[in-house]
C-alpha cells in the first residue's frame, strides 16, 4: 500500500512537470563535461524530477558512470570499480550539487536510509523549491529520526523563502531543535536578513544554551579519552615503579613492544577469512604474553642485580630500553606501521541527547577501565597478589613465611611488564606504530604515578583522569602545546605541597 | 679510502688551475651525499627519497656515470633530530667530501644545515616545497615556493569549484615551514577581504596523536553560518592519526574541505581513504598525471624498488629533476667544483614527469606547474585543477613586508 501510494506520487510529480524528452537527453550528456557543466547538469536532473536520473546520478557519485562511445554515458554495474579515462570524474563542487539533486529524488524511497541521506542533503541544499517536497514527505514520514532531518531540512528550505512570513516559520523550528547544523544554517541566514535579525539571534541562542551542555559532555569524553590513554601507559608502570619501587625506563618500550606484536598478530591473521576480523581481541593476549616474557627476562637478567640501586637500575633500563628500539628498528624498519582498525572502531557512537563521541576511543576507555579492574583483581584477589603485596611489605618475614621472593618480583615485574604490553595494543588504534612510540608517553606514565601516588592503584586512576581533563579543558584556551606545558607546571607546584602524591601508601617504597 | 682523499685533495688544489674536460679521466667517482630521515617521525616521508637519489644514481651510473666518471653514494641518517642535521651535513661536507647533497624534508632541518653549507661552499638540492623567503648560493629549491603552492590553492578555496569558503581554519605542526606559510596566507586572505576573525590558527607538536579536541573545535568554527575550509601544514606522521579522526568525526569534504601540503600519495599509503575522498591536497606533480614522462617515472621507480604497488610523489619529482639537472650542469661545466656547477645549474631545463618543461631560474628556484588533486578512495589523486604553464618561484613573498625589497625583478 504504502509503496503504491510512492509510485502515485512519482507520477503526480512526473504529470506536473511537461514533457521535457530532449531537454533530459541533453543534461545527461552535460554529466560528461568539465565540472562547471556537470554541476549545472546535476542540479537540473534534481529538479526536474525524472525518475530516470536517479541510477545516472548514484552512478556518478560512485565514479561508476562512464563515457559511452558516441557522446552519450553509460551505467557500471553496481559494486564494479572501473578505472581508466572513460570514467567520469567528479570535484567537490559536483558532489554538493549531488547530494541536493539525489536528496530530492530519493526523499520518497522505500529505504529508510536512502530517505535519511536524502534529507540531509536537502538540509545542505537550503532550498526553498524544495519546501513542498518536503512537507508532503514529511506528512508520510514515520522513523523518527528520519523525521527530525526532514524537520530540520524544512527549517532550513523555509529560511531561503521570498515571503518573510515562511521565513519566520522557518526561524522558530530551527530554533526548537538542539542541532549544531541548524544553527550554522541560522547564522547564515544572518547576513542575509536585517528584518528577521532579532528572531535568529533568539533562536540561536535558544540553540545555544541546549548545545552548552552537549559541549561539556563532549569535552569531558576528550578529557576521559586522554585519561584512559595515560591511565593505560601508567598502569603498567604503577606496578613496577610504584610497587616494586623498580624505576624502568624502558617501560615505553615495553608499550611499543605490545604495538608491534599487534601488527604481527594481524599480519598472521590477514589471510584467515574467519581469524583476521578478531584480531584485535586476539592480540591482547599475545601482547601480555610477550611483554611479560621480556620484562621477566629482563627483571631476572638484569634489574634483580641492581636492587636498591636507583641511579643504576635507572641508567640500566634506559638503555635497554634504546636497545629495544633499535631491535625493533632492525627487525621491522623505521618506517610505521599500519593497523587496521575493525569496523566496529570506526565512526562515531550517538549518545543520548545527540552527543556524539568516535568509536575507538569509546572502546579505548572501556578497555582501559577493565585492565585496570584486572589489575586490582590480581593484586587483592589472587595468591600472587597476596604473595606480592607481602613481600613488598616486609621482604624478610614473607620469606620465613615460605614465600619465594625471588620469584614474585620476576612474576610481579612480568605482569607490570604485560600491562604496558596491553596498554601497545591500544595505543595501535589511535597512534602511529613506530619504534619511536614509546618514547611519547614515558614521560606521561611517571608523571601520572608520581601525581597519584607511587604505589597507589586508586591515585593512578584518578590521577590519569585528572591529568586528561585538565589537559582537554585548557587545550581550547592556550592551545595543545601550551596546554601541555600548564599541566606540566601544575603537577611541578602540585609535588611541592605533596611530594607523596594524591595518595600516599605505605611500603617498601614509601620508606625508601 | 685515505689514498681517494688524498687523490681528491690534490684534484682540488688544481681545481683553481684552468682545467680542461680530461680531468674525468681521473675516473675517482663522483660523490653524493644523501641527508634523509631514515627513522623518527619523517621517516614516514623522506626514506623514499633516499631511494629515489640512490635510484637515479644506479640510473646515471648505467648510463655510463657523468663524463666517464662513476657515481657513489654517501647515506646517513640524521634521524629526525634537527641538530643532528648539522653534524651529518658537515660530516657529508668534511669527511666524506661529497660533491653534492640530496637532502631535507623540514624546514627547520634546511635551517639547521644551511650555515654548514655556505660555510664549507657545499651544494644541497632541496626537493620539498617550503615557505619561501630564503635564497642561498648553496642550496637549489626543487620544491615549490607559496606562489607556485600554498597560495593557488587557497585561491582555489576561495573559488566555485573549492566551494567559496569564507572562514578558514590554517592548521599545522609548531615549526618556521607552517608558522611562515601561514603568515603569508593570513596577509592573502587578508587581501582577499577575509577578516582575522574568519581565521583560525592552531599548531601541535611533532608527532602529534590527539586529535579529537582540535577537529572537534574546528567543527565548531564551521558551524558558524559560513562555508569553512581547513589549510593543513601538518607533517610527517601526524597527519595518520589526523586524518583518522576527520573520518571518524565524520566531516566530509562536501561540507569541510581541507587542503593539505605535505599530504601525498606516500602519505596516504598507510591510511584508509574511503572516508577522505574530496579533501585536497596541492602540489606540482601528481602520481596520477597523464604524461610519457611520468609513465616511464613511475615504471622506473617500481621496478628499482622492486614493488609493484608503491607510489611515487611530488617531493620524489622534484628530487629526480633537481638530480638531471645537477648531472646536466656538471657535464656542462665540465667538473663537480661548486662554483663551477653552480653557474651551470642557471638555466637548465628537464622535462618533468609532470608533463611540463623545469627550468633553474636565477633565484635557484625552478619554474613548475601548480597542481591541485582531490583524494580517491584507491589512496591517489584526481587533478581538479591545474596551471596552463610552468610559473616560475617567487621566493621573497609580497605578503612578508619586511623582506620585500629582497624580491628580485
Amino acid at each position: 500500500m504504502n509503496r503504491l501510494i510512492r509510485w502515485l506520487l512519482l507520477l503526480l510529480l512526473l504529470a506536473a512537470l511537461p514533457a521535457r524528452a530532449q531537454d533530459f537527453d541533453a543534461l545527461v550528456s552535460g554529466l560528461a563535461g568539465g565540472f562547471a557543466q556537470q554541476a549545472e547538469a546535476v542540479e537540473r536532473l534534481g529538479s526536474l524530477g525524472d525518475p530516470r536520473a536517479l541510477p545516472l546520478l548514484r552512478a556518478l557519485s560512485e565514479s561508476r558512470l562512464m563515457r559511452a562511445e558516441g557522446g552519450g554515458v553509460r551505467v557500471a554495474p553496481n559494486g564494479a570499480t572501473p578505472s581508466g579515462p572513460e570514467v567520469i570524474r567528479i570535484n567537490n563542487r559536483v558532489r554538493v550539487a549531488l547530494r541536493g539533486a539525489l536528496g530530492r529524488l530519493q526523499l520518497v524511497s522505500p529505504d529508510p536510509a536512502e530517505r535519511l541521506v536524502a534529507a540531509d542533503g536537502l538540509l545542505r541544499a537550503r532550498s526553498a523549491e524544495d519546501i513542498p517536497l518536503l512537507e508532503t514527505a514529511l506528512a508520510r514520514e514515520s522513523v523518527p529520526r528520519i523525521r527530525d532531518r526532514m524537520d530540520l531540512a524544512l527549517g532550513a528550505a523555509r529560511l531561503g523563502s521570498s515571503d518573510p512570513a515562511v521565513r519566520r516559520e522557518g526561524v522558530a523550528a530551527l530554533g526548537a531543535t538542539a542541532s549544531p547544523e541548524a544553527r550554522a544554517v541560522l547564522l547564515s541566514a544572518l547576513g542575509t536578513d536585517e528584518e528577521l535579525a532579532p528572531a535568529v539571534d533568539a533562536a540561536v541562542a535558544a540553540i545555544d544554551r541546549r548545545l552548552a551542555l552537549r559541549h561539556a559532555a563532549e569535552t569531558a569524553f576528550q578529557g576521559l579519552s586522554l585519561g584512559s590513554v595515560l591511565l593505560l601507559a601508567a598502569l603498567g608502570l604503577a606496578v613496577t615503579f610504584g610497587v616494586m619501587g623498580v624505576i624502568n625506563m624502558a617501560h615505553g618500550e615495553f608499550v611499543m613492544l605490545g604495538a608491534y606484536t599487534t601488527v604481527v598478530v594481524q599480519e598472521a591473521l590477514r589471510a584467515s577469512p574467519t581469524l583476521a576480523p578478531w584480531s584485535l581481541p586476539l592480540a591482547i593476549p599475545a601482547a601480555f604474553l610477550v611483554t611479560a616474557a621480556v620484562g621477566a627476562a629482563m627483571e631476572r637478567g638484569l634489574i634483580r642485580h641492581l636492587y636498591g640501586r636507583p641511579l643504576e637500575t635507572l641508567l640500566l633500563t634506559f638503555g635497554v630500553g634504546m636497545v629495544l628500539q633499535q631491535v625493533v628498528r632492525l627487525v621491522f624498519g623505521a618506517q610505521n606501521r599500519e593497523v587496521i582498525s575493525p569496523p566496529w572502531m570506526q565512526g562515531t557512537l550517538a549518545l543520548p541527547f545527540d552527543v556524539t563521541v568516535t568509536q575507538n576511543r569509546a572502546w579505548i576507555i572501556l578497555f582501559s577501565l577493565a585492565v585496570l579492574a584486572c589489575t586490582f583483581a590480581a593484586m587483592r584477589l589472587t595468591r600472587f597478589g597476596l604473595e606480592m603485596r607481602a613481600v613488598v611489605q616486609n621482604r624478610r618475614i614473607a620469606a620465613t613465611m615460605g614465600i619465594r621472593t625471588g620469584r614474585v618480583d620476576a612474576l610481579t615485574f612480568a605482569f607490570g611488564s604485560g600491562i604496558a604490553g596491553l596498554a601497545g595494543v591500544a595505543l595501535s588504534q589511535i597512534d602511529n606504530v613506530s619504534p619511536n612510540l614509546g618514547t611519547g608517553y614515558i614521560i606521561d606514565s611517571f608523571m601520572v604515578v608520581v601525581f597519584g601516588g607511587v604505589g597507589s592503584l586508586l591515585g593512578t586512576l584518578i590521577g590519569a583522569f585528572t591529568l586528561g581533563v585538565m589537559n582537554k579543558l585548557l587545550e581550547p584556551w592556550a592551545g595543545a602545546v601550551l596546554a601541555k606545558v600548564a599541566v606540566l607546571v601544575g603537577i611541578m607546584l602540585f609535588i611541592q605541597r605533596r611530594p607523596k602524591g594524591l595518595f600516599a601508601l605505605k611500603g617498601r617504597a614509601a620508606e625508601s | 679510502m685515505n689514498l681517494r682523499i688524498s687523490r681528491r685533495a690534490a684534484l682540488l688544489g688544481l681545481g683553481t688551475l684552468p682545467l680542461a674536460t680530461p680531468a674525468f679521466a681521473q675516473g675517482a667517482p663522483i660523490k653524493v651525499g644523501v641527508l634523509h630521515s631514515l627513522s623518527g617521525t619523517m621517516a614516514i616521508s623522506e626514506t623514499a627519497l633516499r631511494d629515489t637519489v640512490l635510484m637515479m644514481l644506479e640510473w646515471q651510473n648505467s648510463q655510463g656515470g657523468i663524463g666517464g666518471r662513476r657515481l657513489e653514494a654517501v647515506v646517513v641518517d640524521p634521524a629526525s633530530n634537527w641538530p643532528l642535521f648539522a653534524e651529518k651535513a658537515r660530516e657529508l661536507l668534511q669527511v666524506h667530501r661529497v660533491d653534492v647533497s640530496f637532502g631535507c624534508w623540514t624546514s627547520v632541518s634546511r635551517k639547521s644545515v644551511l650555515p654548514v653549507y655556505e660555510e664549507l661552499n657545499g651544494l644541497l638540492f632541496y626537493p620539498v616545497q617550503y615557505e619561501g623567503e630564503e635564497e642561498s648560493r648553496n642550496i637549489f629549491y626543487t620544491g615549490a615556493a607559496p606562489n607556485q603552492q600554498a597560495i593557488p590553492a587557497v585561491e582555489y578555496l576561495l573559488g566555485p569549484d573549492g566551494g567559496e569558503a569564507q572562514r578558514i581554519v590554517l592548521l599545522g605542526t609548531d615549526y618556521v615551514y607552517p608558522r611562515t606559510t601561514n603568515r603569508i596566507l593570513r596577509g592573502f586572505l587578508n587581501s582577499k577581504g577575509i577578516t582575522n576573525a574568519d581565521i583560525m590558527e592552531e599548531y601541535t607538536p611533532f608527532g602529534h596523536s590527539d586529535w579529537q579536541g582540535i577537529v572537534a573545535r574546528v567543527k565548531r568554527f564551521a558551524g558558524e553560518g559560513k562555508k569553512t575550509a581547513i589549510v593543513s601544514t601538518i607533517n610527517g606522521d601526524a597527519n595518520v592519526p589526523f586524518y583518522r579522526e576527520l573520518g571518524n568525526q565524520g566531516i566530509k569534504a562536501e561540507d569541510i574541505p581541507c587542503v593539505a601540503f605535505s599530504v601525498g600519495e606516500e602519505e596516504l599509503a598507510g591510511i584508509d581513504t574511503r572516508p577522505l575522498v574530496g579533501h585536497l591536497a596541492a602540489w606540482n606533480y601528481f602520481m596520477s598525471v597523464d604524461a610519457p614522462a611520468n609513465r616511464d617515472f613511475v615504471g622506473m621507480w617500481r621496478n628499482y624498488i622492486k614493488n609493484p604497488r608503491r607510489v611515487t610523489n611530488d617531493p620524489m619529482e622534484a628530487t629526480l629533476i633537481g638530480f638531471k639537472m645537477w648531472a646536466q650542469a656538471v657535464a656542462k661545466a665540465g667538473t663537480t667544483s661548486v662554483d663551477a656547477v653552480r653557474t651551470a645549474m642557471i638555466g637548465q631545463k628537464v622535462a618533468a614527469p609532470s608533463g611540463y618543461e623545469s627550468e633553474m631560474k636565477a633565484n635557484h628556484h625552478l619554474t613548475k606547474p601548480v597542481m591541485i588533486g582531490e583524494i580517491q578512495a584507491d589512496g591517489q589523486f584526481s587533478i581538479v585543477s591545474k596551471t596552463p604553464t610552468a610559473i616560475a618561484a617567487e621566493n621573497w613573498s609580497p605578503f612578508i613586508p619586511e623582506n620585500a625589497n629582497r624580491r628580485r625583478g
